[in-house]
């Protein structure tokens, strides 16, 4: 048996299934006592259903993008470890490049793919991509509880009527982060003439622009919980018709 | 619920929340280096570990130095709750982030508050179900999906899905914080176009590019111009 049909064997879903339904049943946990404490104190139920329609619609999209992040990592990994990989603690961007610098190091000068994988290289690559991204569940075990306590503190020292700095401090990261990102689009436009990127942006910012038109100037509120997933399909859809007259 | 009693409660409700996510993390971080050594079993087979520790070194450099960044940053926005989830089930500035965000936008809620601890934990558990669910289907269904995702046709579509999530988080954000958004908007642009070779580290560069935004509203905040 070759080892790419060993990496698609039944226990190997088997042990990658145990891990993604507990990290299931733990968000069900989570969003059944989110749900509970802010009915007892005091929230707008349909506030809440919000809350989760908009992130249910938000994450679809997103969702299939990670699934062909899997499909790709399939080809060299097997499934079960891409499945794993995307579905708890990974990222689309982190674990592809980290495959990579694990199978340079394990002897694959020329990177994933270039050599046929080996059992023991393919052990050390999963063991990489695990521990190499562990830095964040690590400090939320340690610290998040001291960490929030400071924060919270600093938010309700704020509450004297007037807005702290604290909530334009939190705008203005989102700001910087959807700057870089904008910014890069212009990048691959000019330095490589991958225009795509950046005229989805600007499609899915015109959508998003009708949306919150419709909203707030005639009434039409439903649809802030279908504008994020909504807009983004309109620019998806933008590049796929761009694509074929072009 | 009187705002005392509602602060009684959250108080109360913070505490489980911390116990139960430093449990679940816990366990969620020994069940997945647990997956490498069951996958071996099966394998009969064994890591190397020296290459193991060459790989994790280059790795920890870069990923556990923005591992840190990213905790100090995003946790502040999500809340307790939800950070123990988003650090858990990952794609932290790509999904879980704007998603929580969004929800935000959607209740009104202000960050550091009970309320947005909430709404943030609902959003977090809900996006990381709906992945699940997304991936769980896709891989039972990989062989008739297949050529559907990966037809050629669709292939700009699915290659442009985080410009499209950030075109249009773009609009609601700049529209609402124009003057706030022009120094860090106008020197990313700048910045990438003449010096191409580092958009391959945007994720770095949110950091300056978040820096220089804080720096600003700081200043516009201290001297009255922020509304």
């Amino acid at each position: 048996m070759d080892l790419l049909t060993q990496l698609n064997s039944l226990p190997m879903f088997l042990i990658v299934g145990v891990v993604v339904a507990f990290i299931a049943v733990l968000c069900v946990v989570f969003l059944v006592r989110s749900w509970r404490a802010g009915v007892a104190m005091g929230m707008d139920k349909a506030k809440l259903r919000r809350a989760i329609a908009s992130s249910a619609t938000f994450t679809l999209l997103p969702s299939v993008s990670i699934l062909l992040g899997v499909i790709a990592l399939s080809g060299s990994l097997g499934i079960p470890l891409p499945w794993i990989r995307l579905s708890v603690i990974g990222a689309l961007h982190y674990e592809g490049n980290v495959a990579d610098i694990a199978a340079r190091a394990a002897g694959m000068s020329g990177g994933l793919g270039s050599e046929t994988l080996t059992a023991p290289v393919f052990l050390t690559i999963a063991l990489v991509m695990t521990a190499g991204i562990l830095a964040g569940c690590i400090l939320c075990v340690f610290c998040l509880k001291g960490y929030m306590k400071k924060v919270r503190g600093a938010a309700q020292k704020q509450k004297s009527g007037k807005k702290g700095f604290g909530d334009y401090m939190f705008t203005a990261m989102f700001v910087g982060l959807v700057s870089a990102y904008i910014g890069s689009y212009l990048g691959e436009w000019t330095s490589a003439g991958n225009y795509m990127p950046l005229f989805v942006a600007a499609v899915s910012a015109a959508a998003m622009g009708l949306f919150e038109y419709l909203a707030r100037k005639k009434g039409m509120t439903w649809l802030d919980n279908f504008s994020m997933a909504g807009s983004m399909l309109v620019g998806m859809a933008a590049a796929v018709a761009l694509f074929a007259v072009v | 619920m009187n705002e005392v009693q509602k602060n009684e409660y959250y108080d109360r409700y913070e505490a489980s929340t911390h116990l139960l996510g430093r449990l679940g993390t816990v366990a969620a971080i020994l069940l997945l280096l647990a997956v490498p050594m069951a996958m071996g079993w099966v394998l009969n087979a064994s890591p190397d570990w020296t290459a193991f520790g060459v790989g994790f070194a280059q790795v920890a450099l870069i990923y556990w130095t923005s591992g840190v960044v990213e905790f100090l940053v995003y946790s502040p926005m999500l809340g307790s709750g939800a950070s123990y989830l988003t650090f858990i089930t990952g794609n932290v500035i790509n999904l879980k982030l704007p998603c929580a965000v969004n929800a935000r936008e959607i209740c009104g809620t202000q960050v550091g508050t009970p309320e947005n601890d909430i709404v943030s934990t609902l959003s977090v558990a809900t996006s990381s179900l709906v992945t699940t669910v997304v991936l769980a289907v896709g891989v039972l269904c990989l062989v008739p999906l297949r050529p559907v995702l990966e037809n050629p046709a669709l292939a700009p579509a699915f290659n442009n899905v985080i410009p499209a999530l950030f075109g249009a988080l773009a609009f609601k954000y700049f529209s609402k914080s124009l003057k706030l958004a022009v120094v860090p908007l106008a020197f990313m642009c700048v910045l990438f176009v003449v010096v191409p070779s580092l958009i391959g580290s945007v994720s770095f560069l949110i950091l300056v590019s978040g820096g220089m935004a804080i720096g600003i509203a700081y200043w516009m905040f201290r001297t009255g111009r922020l509304e």
